[in-house]
């Protein structure tokens, strides 16, 4: 079973965790054109490679950032988004 | 073929004589004994039959892989199949039969299948299956034909417990390189758990005995394994699987062991490979390897006069061990023209002189004598191919190379190439904190074996901070191991490469020539390496014949992966516990001492009627929606999600995350929460309450409280919101307290003041129901006055009977989740979920009133701003059924325009109230609009519904805002 390190709690097996998709900018509702408020709904990027990813440490409902390598399963680093800095 | 005298190390308690039978006959053995080594000390020679062509056969590899030695044993009322004779322990009294045979193993009558051999051609099942006409046919000779023992149908439910280790270093194997790899990263300060799937500690080493400076060597590394106190030692336990992150499953004999190491060591060592020659299947015919454990552990002679088929160093040293246990070596046949220099110098020890050497040989056949058993091995030499030899012998052992067991590797992702050196893959990139030492990475002179070990254990000890890195240990010098093409093709066939499917060497070429010609085709057409043994004994030779065939080197080719399990695991061993746990809420007692017929409502259980005796399903239902409608009534609602949201952003929070507007809600006021996805799509609905000017109290509906509240983090993580959000779905229980009478119960539990002026509709209260702390919501519910009630899960009970006890003058009555469903239905309540899919958006559920354009930002807002753009495909709508036609209609039935699908009933239902049916369909705005809808309830049948405006029932809600009769 994989681990996965949860920046509050510490390296937990990965049942302990919840997905929450990939985290993509959401474009201003206020300026994009339905054309690209439709992709940003619909389409998601199967490419693999290094994506920035939500999930949830269930068990203390911490949800953080992980960036994992989606071709080799690798996640190179975790932190909380607010210490990201970005969105 | 005997029993030998005691042996140093031996595994078998020769004080304590265990009895059982095997086919009927009493056959005993000593403590310790595997169910093959006590036959073969007992003189049974054919121990089983192959499993297509019946053929007679005797152990192979005495190591667990002997596909062709099944057992069916019976102890007890207890039976159970697949037993692998050559590893399992006798135990007393039980009954051993071989698999598949028909008729008994001496004389299987399935053996005259070989004689139908060529009408089982490569690929039959493949072929056999092609054509539709006759697969009912084949489906029935197969499923005859094949699956080894029998399972007991009436066995009891066996679970074991899941047991879990963790650990700094694991070492898988523990043989002379497994040893010394523990050794050394306990000695660096590593914890290590070093596991063997054998019985004692020791591996090779210690069933190849013929230098006592080695065995010496091997007891003392054993004696320190056992002895150190940070190795802790597993003996009878397989490494089946490797799973992420160093979690490797190890399956023992009562449960299975997930073990969770920093770092793993491989050292599994190889699986000793067959010659491919005609014959080389016989009663008699070995590995080398099997030979020495049966000697070695059991004390066992399995033959008496032997010849000794060999391409590497490994064989002289069988032959070595042989002549130690009185056993005859007619000849040592080497493959090689000239064999190495660790051969030459076994091949000098003074116990071989007078044994006749002839290399450069090529077998040609063995042949079987009286009982089946092998009397003769026919071969040729390179030097005089002209001429062939003939030996008289009983036994062959055949040690001409080695697979590396490489299978946890493989499937930790290891990249393999192929070492032509050493005639094997090896690996060449490992993930990190994975390590193979000794054959399973080429290494197998004795102290090179030990070298590699010491530096497989320092390298993983380092990687964890323990001690220091050391170099790799060098191959050059080796001499090489496997045979590269052990392969030698008869013109009559019968030269088996895979024993568990009994698959010849012209299989191949015929596959290869039909077009299958990968390994991973060649695996799936041929069946090769698909028996209960996986291919240990066969994949490599099925690999270099590919290789051969088509021209090529094997560095072009690659195994199959072994996918776990890595070996045959006991189904109770990976059975759970089936963990869905079901949710109740804190009255479910309550429920069940007034009748409750449950059904399942998300996690929860919750009653869809409360039974009354003498009436009906529908009459009971009906019963309790009359109470509300005319009385008052009772429901326990205590599976809606239930949060709180704290902070000066909790407004702004909820105004974002639902389609109404929040953060201008007047404290002790509710408002009706309608939730969206970013693609407008409904998703949830509760009721939004505030308590205090930054506190607010909100339901979600059943099923999706779990994974909502979670989203409600996630989404203020986002938006960078600090609100506090409390999960209350456990702690409050609630109830719905809903008719005419509703008030005036209540307020003989409560001093609250809950009079229509004091306590309004859509208001929220918190005060003292029956002495007990509650948040009350004036609530339109089921269409009728109505009160939520919300009290602490430990004060449920107390609260729900007081009602009950309060409202038995009023002729209360609790209701279940179908008499709510009929009230919500009534007054046209869509449920989320029933009413809508996956697809439906906010715009076709006719809610305008719910949703708040003007605000700032919701989820989904921006996606309605462009639906709105563009017509509407579905209208949620309600429908009057004519008289006599409320049970035809189900959910789901369609409604059709003009031939055409334009819609689907959603809900449907009797009206015990109205007394005719109604229901809600999602349709074609346009159709609806036309005034009926034409419910197709047969292949031909319609049923006309007019549209009809909602609600059904008391259309201006004037009995829920004032209790008021309309």
């Amino acid at each position: 079973m994989k681990i996965l390190v949860c920046p509050i709690n510490g390296p937990r097996s990965i049942s302990e965790f919840a997905y929450g998709g990939e985290i993509r900018p959401m474009p201003d509702p206020a300026t994009t054109s339905d054309g690209d408020w439709a992709r940003y709904v619909f389409n998601r990027s199967g490419v693999a490679g290094v994506k920035l990813e939500w999930w949830c440490h269930t068990a203390s409902g911490v949800w953080f950032v992980a960036e994992r390598d989606t071709a080799t399963d690798t996640v190179l680093q975790t932190y909380l988004y607010d210490a990201a800095g970005r969105s | 073929m005997k029993r030998l005298p005691a042996r140093p190390g031996e595994w078998i308690r020769r004080d304590e004589v265990v009895r059982f039978t095997f086919e009927g006959q009493a056959r005993l053995g000593f403590a310790g004994d595997t169910i093959t080594s006590a036959l073969l000390a007992a003189g049974d020679a054919i121990l089983g039959r192959s499993f297509k062509y019946h053929r007679p056969r005797g152990p192979l590899s005495a190591a667990n892989h002997d596909a062709n030695l099944v057992m069916q044993v019976d102890l007890g009322d207890r039976t159970t199949p697949n037993v692998r004779a050559d590893v399992a322990r006798i135990q007393a009294g039980a009954v051993v039969h071989a698999v598949n045979t028909h008729g008994g193993v001496r004389s299987d009558r399935g053996a005259l299948t070989g004689f139908f051999a060529p009408f089982l051609p490569v690929g039959f099942y493949y072929k056999a299956f092609h054509g539709k006409r006759l697969f009912p046919l084949w489906e029935r000779v197969f499923r005859s034909m094949t699956g080894l023992g029998r399972v007991d149908l009436a066995a009891p439910q066996r679970t074991t417990p899941k047991r879990y280790d963790f650990v700094d270093v694991l070492v898988v194997g523990a043989g002379p390189s497994g040893l010394s790899a523990a050794l050394t990263a306990a000695l660096a300060g590593a914890s290590v758990l070093l596991i063997d799937e054998n019985m004692q500690l020791g591996g090779s080493g210690q069933y190849v005995r013929h230098s006592p400076d080695r065995v010496e060597r091997i007891n003392r590394l054993v004696d320190a394994a056992n002895s150190h106190p940070r190795i802790r030692t597993l003996c009878d336990a397989v490494a089946v699987g490797y799973y992420a992150d160093h979690w490797v499953a190890v399956d023992t004999p009562r449960s299975l062991v997930k073990v969770r190491a920093r770092s793993v060591i491989v050292a599994q060592g190889g699986f000793e490979q067959p010659v491919v020659f005609r014959g080389n299947d016989l009663p008699g015919v070995m590995l080398a390897g099997a030979a020495q454990r049966l000697l070695a552990r059991y004390a066992v002679a399995p033959a008496s006069r032997v010849v000794i088929l060999t391409a590497n160093e490994h064989g002289y040293a069988a032959a070595l061990d042989a002549i130690d246990a009185g056993i005859h070596v007619e000849a040592i046949l080497d493959l090689r023209a000239t064999p190495g220099p660790a051969s030459r110098e076994l091949a000098s020890d003074p116990r071989l002189v007078g044994v006749h050497l002839a290399t450069g040989v090529q077998p040609y056949e063995a042949s079987s004598g009286a009982g089946g058993r092998v009397a003769s091995l026919a071969f040729r030499t390179a030097a005089a191919p002209g001429r062939l030899h003939k030996i008289a012998i009983d036994g062959v052992w055949m040690s001409v190379g080695f697979a590396p067991a490489q299978s946890l590797l493989h499937q930790a992702g290891t990249v393999m190439r192929y070492e032509r050196s050493i005639e094997q893959f090896l690996p060449q990139t490992l993930p990190k904190g994975l390590f193979a030492c000794g054959k399973a990475n080429g290494r197998y002179g004795f102290d090179a074996r030990l070298a590699d070990g010491e530096r497989a254990g320092a390298q993983a000890a380092a990687g964890l901070g323990f001690g220091a890195d050391v170099a790799p240990v060098s191959i050059a010098g080796e001499e090489c191991p496997s045979h590269e093409y052990p392969i030698f093709p008869h013109p009559k066939g019968k030269e088996f490469v895979d024993f568990d499917e009994d698959i010849q060497i012209r299989d191949y070429e015929n596959a290869v020539q039909e077009g299958f010609d990968s390994s991973e085709l060649l695996k799936r057409y041929t069946t090769s390496g698909m028996g209960p043994s996986q291919g240990k004994h066969s994949n490599m030779n099925a690999l270099r014949i590919l290789a051969r065939i088509r021209g090529e080197g094997l560095e072009q080719h690659a195994l199959t992966t072994a996918r776990p399990m890595f070996h045959p695991v006991l189904m109770s061993h990976l059975a759970g516990r089936g963990f869905q746990p079901e949710r109740r809420t804190p009255i479910d007692a309550e429920h069940t001492t007034l009748g409750a017929v449950w059904m399942p409502a998300g996690n929860w259980r919750r009653p869809e009627y409360y039974a009354v005796e003498g009436k009906s399903r529908s009459e009971a239902i009906a019963a309790e929606l009359r109470s509300v409608r005319t009385g008052v009534g009772l429901i326990d609602v205590g599976t809606l999600g239930k949060v709180e949201a704290h902070g000066p952003c909790a407004g702004e929070f909820l105004d974002r995350v639902y389609t109404g507007r929040f953060s201008n809600l007047k404290v002790g006021m509710t408002r009706y929460g309608l939730m969206l996805d970013e693609a407008g799509v409904v998703i949830d609905d509760g009721v939004i309450g505030r308590l205090r000017a930054e506190s607010f109290y909100f339901t979600t509906t059943t099923g999706n409280s779990g994974t909502l509240f979670r989203e409600f983090g996630r989404l203020a993580t986002t938006w960078r919101l600090p609100v506090g959000l409390v999960n209350l779905t456990g702690h409050y229980a609630a109830f719905n307290l809903a008719g005419p009478k509703s008030r005036e119960m209540l307020r003989s539990l409560t001093t609250l003041d809950v009079s229509e002026d004091a306590f309004p509709y859509l208001a929220l209260r918190e005060g003292a129901v029956a002495g007990v702390p509650c948040r009350l919501m004036r609530v339109g519910f089921v269409g009728e006055l109505g009160f939520e009630l919300h009290v602490p899960a430990d004060y449920a009970v107390t609260v729900w009977r007081a009602l009950l006890q309060a409202g038995r003058a009023h002729g209360i009555r609790p209701f279940g989740v179908e008499a709510q469903r009929l009230l919500r239905l009534e007054k046209g309540h869509m449920i989320i979920g029933q009413d809508t899919d996956a697809t439906t958006t906010a715009l076709e559920i006719n809610a305008p009133w719910a949703i708040k354009m003007d605000k700032p930002f919701f989820i989904g807002q921006r996606s309605l701003q462009a639906l709105a753009r563009t017509p509407r495909h579905l209208s949620l709508v309600g429908f009057r059924l004519p008289p006599g036609t409320a049970g035809r209609v189900k959910e789901a039935h369609l409604v059709i325009h003009d031939g055409e699908i334009s819609g689907r009933v959603t809900s449907v239902g009797h009206s015990p109230t109205l007394e005719y049916g109604i229901g809600l369909a999602l349709v074609d705005p346009k159709v609806a609009d036309s005034g009926l809808l034409s419910i197709r309830v047969g292949r031909t049948e319609m049923v006309e519904a007019a549209v009809t405006a909602l609600p059904f029932y008391d259309p201006d809600s004037q009995r829920q805002r004032s209790g008021s009769s309309p």
